[in-house]
């Protein structure tokens, strides 16, 4: 077996980001699982962003990582509390049902 | 060896379980394939020699995001058999969307290398002799301070906007107003009056009254006393 270069990591980094975005598309009405998905995209973009830090020997990959947790987490903890309020008000979570603001 | 082995073996559990999350028929064990897609994401990092962010990524994902998930999966009363109609409609285009990113980043994946100079436009360089958390916390809070101080910010704007927008003003609990406590005055419940000597006490009841004393029939032999009802006698 070979040994594992930065190649490896970017190819299941792109298989990790082509699945999320299959997620998207697949569960269309079923707003958490997008949500899962996006965190599968971002999962991939830190794979690669650790895999060339480490392949540079550049710590500057690793702390860009660092922030794009950070704002990963934020970005579900607001998410999940818009679907948590949206479904108090409406009772369901259908992405085709979101239509109040008529945009 | 084991290295490369070990590096397939996760990788394999990776796509495998990120594969589950997206078709999984029930959102529980989406989530649960999502802790399971972190924990090996988790072990890719340690091989590429990542150890703070694999950790960060246990306990932060695992720890807080994805047990989030999983607490809001399980407290919407959400129909998911209904949320997965139209489910093959929609199987082609995302089938095809995904093949041609794939293939797209198959291309640029062949044909890419280093630029020559790429090793000596190094940002920070990976100091020798510390360890990866070591080497982190010495970028983290020298060079990139204030973007660490921006992600601390996010991060409680994120909390607050949390709260804010899940908080609901609930009719039924009684609730504590410091405000109308402070601006209380004793003159609003309390009242000072003048009550004379032993007034009042026949009402308060310290002071019994008489009673009446019975009515005594006519015809009714006195076998009792009479006006002074006894003890035995209602």
């Amino acid at each position: 077996m070979a040994p594992i270069g930065v190649g490896h990591y970017l190819t299941v980094a792109a298989i990790l980001l082509v699945l999320g975005i299959f997620g998207i598309f697949l569960n269309r009405k079923n707003v958490i699982v997008i949500m899962m998905s996006i965190e599968l995209i971002l999962l991939a973009v830190n794979l690669n962003l650790v895999a060339f830090s480490s392949a540079l020997n550049d710590l500057a990959g690793q702390v860009f990582a660092l922030f794009v947790l950070t704002v990963a987490a934020a970005e579900a903890a607001i998410g999940l509390a818009i679907v948590v309020v949206y479904f108090r008000n409406r009772g369901s979570i259908q992405v085709e049902d979101v239509n109040l603001m008529k945009g | 060896m084991i290295v490369t082995a070990a590096f397939y073996v996760f990788s394999a559990i990776l796509i495998g379980s990120a594969a589950a999350v997206v078709t999984s028929r029930n959102p529980v064990h989406s989530v649960l394939f999502l802790i399971l897609a972190f924990f090996n994401a988790a072990a890719l990092f340690l091989i590429a020699g990542a150890e703070f962010l694999a950790m960060i990524l246990v306990i932060v994902y695992v720890g807080a995001v994805a047990v989030l998930f999983l607490f809001v999966v399980m407290m919407l009363d959400v129909n998911f058999g209904q949320l997965r109609e139209g489910y093959q409609r929609y199987l082609p285009v995302g089938a095809t969307v995904g093949a041609v990113l794939f293939a797209e980043l198959l291309l640029v994946l062949g044909g890419w290398q280093f630029a020559p100079q790429a090793s000596s436009l190094r940002l920070s360089s990976t100091p020798a002799g510390i360890t990866n958390t070591q080497a982190l916390g010495r970028l983290i809070y020298t060079d990139y301070v204030f973007l660490f101080q921006m992600a601390g910010l996010i991060l409680m704007v994120a909390m607050i906007g949390a709260i804010v927008l899940t908080h609901r003003e609930r009719t039924t609990t009684r609730r504590q107003s410091i405000a109308r406590q402070n601006a209380r005055q004793v003159s609003d419940t309390l009242e000072i009056m003048e009550v004379g000597y032993g007034a009042g006490t026949n009402v308060t009841g310290i002071i019994r009254p008489k009673r009446e004393p019975a009515p005594v029939l006519a015809d009714e032999p006195h076998t009792h006393g009479v006006g002074l009802p006894g003890p035995g006698e209602h």
